[in-house]
């Protein structure tokens, strides 16, 4: 099957933004660029406090079921996050962890980034999430970081725009020497054993 | 003099194929029902912009007789309709007639609300202190030891006061009459519907059939004496203590305040999400249509 | 035609209850009462903002009994009406849904569906308000349901249930779910394809003339709107042609006749449905709503798998769309009804063929039917 849709997952705990991250991510991917996309997210007294979690899925094509079966991308924001919504990862999938709050991770081949630490030291720690963004949005190479910048600046207000677009370039830089193609990935169930998982 | 008041009747009435009226000979609805087109009539107001609107019961079946835009509801809902009806098209004149049961009982969470909204509304209550249409069981209204057919023992819960009820929720007009006071109750009603606010009229009314049966007043005649007796005027009831009130009750205006209508506040949102829409340069849903504003 | 509200053509990443406002704005809904219910109330704050700005009204009644009550007044007085809620409030409604029927108001009605019963599963997705949408309010009543899959359908289908309300004199209720109705999609607004919008007849004759439930070939009276000079009297008792109360058996046999008359005579285009792959299938999915996004995904792994498969989406659950589901069911060896309940539509399924294979799928946990559970049952028919 010709891998066309790509499948991602933002978590952590409320309060971190983990879903505007998405929904801008989607913004991004489907109004300013061309993808079909699906946005879902938990829903319920997660929103207020507690673990957050919000799922994108783009494809060239429509989209048919709009969650995620098979994790092309996972972000998260924290280790209960992170612990929670790890299952469903694809063994050749990119892991990215905010170090602040993450100490371990399921798997050797993630990348572990200090989103939070960034954000304060732009000042605000609330934009650690479009620190997040910019990195995964760079790092997934799925569409123009000029598209991620015209869907961050539309969903923020007037005042806090130079902030949100410094947070989201300082994510970018953070993972401009990271080479994604030679992380080592886990190997699945298939390359060890001959099963299919 | 006669004659004119005939000529309303003609013209207010679809006495064609409506009549003979479903209600107990005697009953104060029919009373209720002159007053009311006295009222509207003298108000020239054009019959088409008119709407009477009830819920279930005796009561309920006024507006089948009165050639306005009528519509008979759900037990207690009446109110909510006319809101509807109110807020779609607020150019027309809109009243509600209801029972005490159906008012207070089963629609009394619409009737406070509707209150508190101040929506440019009529409410006629008529209280009879009794569900007739059902055969005589108590209502919020039945006093505390009268009898019912559901409290053949003497009634053990404590009745609500209409009017007072309204006063609390926040209605900007609120009158009590009786069958009785009949020209005191035409210009109640007139006085109600000229209010720019949500405007109470609670009605004493018999129901002799029933309630009078089962508590000593099966006549309606003597009913009418029992009422001549029992009301004092508002201006009266103040010099009075309250032992001298025992049993009665006031008639007469019990509140006229003025405060902004329902209808009036929401066009004030309208012209600010106007505005709003218009500032930001938003093409989706910006096209601030005055269709229907005009008429306001 | 009304013009749509958006005059500009835009993309927009909309939940599902958002492109319901878009839709029914586009259809000129120009009214809105409701009651704040999780998961629906998004549909009330969207209505909230936009009404005002296009000259129509929001009100939040004090409960869902009210909401029904004053959306049907509005509609009576020529204001295309709407309100929305989930399963506790749909309860609520069904009085005056009722009373809608009887006096034959267009309005529509969004129940998006939550675990049941009671107050449930308040955030989870459910499909289990299907026959409570039927046959909720009581007695005998013909009534339209229409259910969405997606956000574009939320848009289009709440349109198509604006017409079929305003064409048929009839309450239409739109039924989503907490997956549709969350999901944000992006969508181009208004649509690159012209979708008619439809205004209810209103008489051609004087008000004198003027009988607001009389009989015609379409078995549709027109109607006159409140204040408009047809005076006429509305009532939730049986009724004659008049609209005055009427016991006669002639009257209450033939009004019911009328009733269940106009929407068969309305058949082909009430009953909407789509299909996926079955020109060549060898077994099938029926399903709607949220489930079918699952049933398109399934049966695109089962073909990979060189399986004959295809699937039917009712997009209309009332009146049961029989000759599609009887066409699939004799077409087919094998026919699988998975659904988010304990197996509501699977029984309207049997009873138009009772000889087809036919199998259930059912998940009633709050859970999502998703596209490997449906595949494996596919696979093993």
């Amino acid at each position: 099957m010709k891998k066309e849709r790509y499948e991602m997952r933002f978590c952590g705990s409320g309060g971190q933004g983990v879903i505007t991250a998405a929904v801008i991510f989607a913004e991004a991917a489907g109004v300013y660029g061309d993808y079909y996309v699906c946005q879902t997210q938990s829903y319920g007294p997660q929103s207020r406090g507690g673990t957050s979690m919000a799922e994108v899925v783009i494809s060239p094509h429509e989209i048919d079921y709009p969650k995620v079966v098979n994790m092309d991308c996972l972000l998260a924001m924290n280790q209960t996050a992170l612990d929670s919504f790890f299952s469903d990862f694809s063994p050749k999938g990119l892991l990215v962890v905010d170090s602040t709050f993450v100490g371990q991770t399921p798997t050797s081949s993630s990348i572990s980034l200090p989103f939070t630490e960034v954000a304060r030291e732009l000042g605000k720690e609330i934009v650690a999430n479009i620190v997040a963004l910019g990195a995964v949005g760079q790092l997934c190479g799925k569409l123009p970081i000029a598209d991620l910048e015209k869907a961050v600046l539309a969903r923020v207000p007037e005042k806090f725009r130079d902030l949100n677009r410094e947070a989201l370039f300082a994510g970018v830089d953070l993972v401009k020497d990271v080479n994604v193609e030679g992380l080592n990935h886990t190997p699945s169930l298939d390359d060890i054993y001959g099963l299919s998982d | 003099m006669v004659e004119q008041a005939s000529k309303v009747r003609h013209d207010f009435l679809r006495h064609d194929m409506n009549f003979p009226h479903v209600w107990c000979p005697g009953c104060g609805l029919g009373i209720v029902l002159g007053s009311l087109i006295r009222a509207t009539a003298s108000l020239n107001i054009p019959q088409d912009e008119l709407v009477l609107a009830s819920g279930i019961g005796c009561t309920g079946r006024m507006p089948a007789y009165v050639d306005f835009n009528t519509l008979h509801t759900t037990h207690g809902r009446a109110l909510t309709f006319s809101t509807g009806i109110k807020l779609a098209n607020p150019s027309l004149t809109v009243m509600t007639v209801m029972g005490d049961g159906d008012a207070t009982a089963i629609g009394g969470n619409h009737f406070i609300h509707a209150a508190r909204r101040n929506l440019n509304i009529t409410a006629i209550i008529v209280n009879n202190m009794i569900y007739g249409m059902t055969g005589g069981q108590y209502s919020p209204t039945t006093p505390y030891g009268a009898k019912a057919s559901t409290a053949q023992y003497g009634h053990i819960e404590h009745s609500f006061s209409i009017a007072e009820l309204a006063i609390t929720a926040g209605a900007s007009y609120v009158a009590r009459g009786t069958v009785h006071h009949v020209p005191q109750l035409d210009a109640l009603i007139k006085g109600g519907i000229q209010k720019r606010g949500f405007a109470v009229i609670e009605i004493m009314s018999n129901c002799h059939t029933y309630y009078g049966r089962q508590n000593g007043l099966g006549d309606p005649v003597a009913y009418q004496k029992h009422f001549k007796d029992h009301a004092v005027t508002v201006n009266k009831a103040e010099k009075m203590s309250p032992e001298e009130m025992d049993g009665k009750f006031s008639i007469g205006v019990l509140a006229d305040i003025d405060k902004p209508a329902y209808v009036d506040e929401y066009q004030h949102i309208r012209d600010m999400a106007c505005k709003k829409t218009t500032e930001q340069g938003e093409t989706k849903g910006g096209e601030c249509a005055k269709e229907r504003l005009d008429e306001m | 035609m009304t013009k749509p509200v958006t005059d500009t053509e835009q993309k927009y990443l909309l939940q599902g209850n958002e492109a319901i406002v878009e839709g029914a704005l586009a259809a000129g809904c120009r009214f809105y009462a409701g009651y704040p219910i999780t998961p629906s109330s998004e549909i009330a704050e969207l209505m909230s903002v936009k009404l005002p700005t296009v000259g129509g009204t929001f009100i939040q009644m004090e409960d869902e009994i009210a909401s029904m009550g004053a959306i049907v007044g509005a509609s009576l007085a020529g204001v295309k009406s709407l309100t929305a809620t989930s399963g506790p409030g749909f309860s609520l409604m069904q009085e005056n849904l009722g009373y809608a029927s009887m006096t034959e108001v267009p309005i529509v009605v969004v129940n998006v569906m939550r675990g049941g019963p009671s107050t449930g599963l308040p955030t989870s997705p459910a499909q289990a308000d299907v026959m409570q949408a039927r046959w909720g309010t009581h007695g005998d009543h013909a009534i339209i349901v229409l259910a969405v899959s997606s956000v574009a359908d939320s848009y289009e289908i709440t349109i198509q249930a604006f017409n079929l309300a305003e064409k048929y004199r009839t309450p239409v209720i739109l039924l989503s779910d907490e997956i549709v109705g969350h999901t944000r999609e992006a969508i181009t607004l208004p649509p690159n394809k012209d979708i008619p919008i439809f205004n209810r007849i209103k008489p051609s004759v004087p008000p004198e003339w003027y009988l607001p439930y009389e009989d015609n070939s379409r078995g549709v009276p027109p109607m006159a709107d409140i204040g408009s000079g047809y005076r006429h009297h509305v009532t939730g008792l049986m009724h004659d042609a008049k609209g005055f109360p009427n016991f006669s058996p002639e009257v209450a046999g033939g009004f019911l006749k009328r009733q269940y008359r106009k929407l068969a005579n309305g058949a082909d285009e009430i009953q909407m449905t789509k299909q996926f792959m079955m020109d060549d299938a060898e077994i099938a999915i029926i399903t709607y709503g949220a489930v079918s996004r699952s049933a398109i995904r399934a049966v695109r792994m089962a073909r990979e798998q060189g399986i004959k498969a295809g699937f039917l989406q009712l997009v209309t659950l009332w009146p049961f769309p029989k000759k599609a589901v009887d066409a699939v069911c004799r077409k087919c060896r094998a026919v699988l009804v998975p659904e988010m309940n304990m197996g509501q539509m699977v029984r309207e399924v049997r009873a138009v063929n009772q000889t087809a294979t036919l199998k259930q799928l059912n998940r009633f946990d709050g859970k999502f039917i998703t596209p490997q559970i449906l595949f494996r049952k596919l696979m093993s028919l």
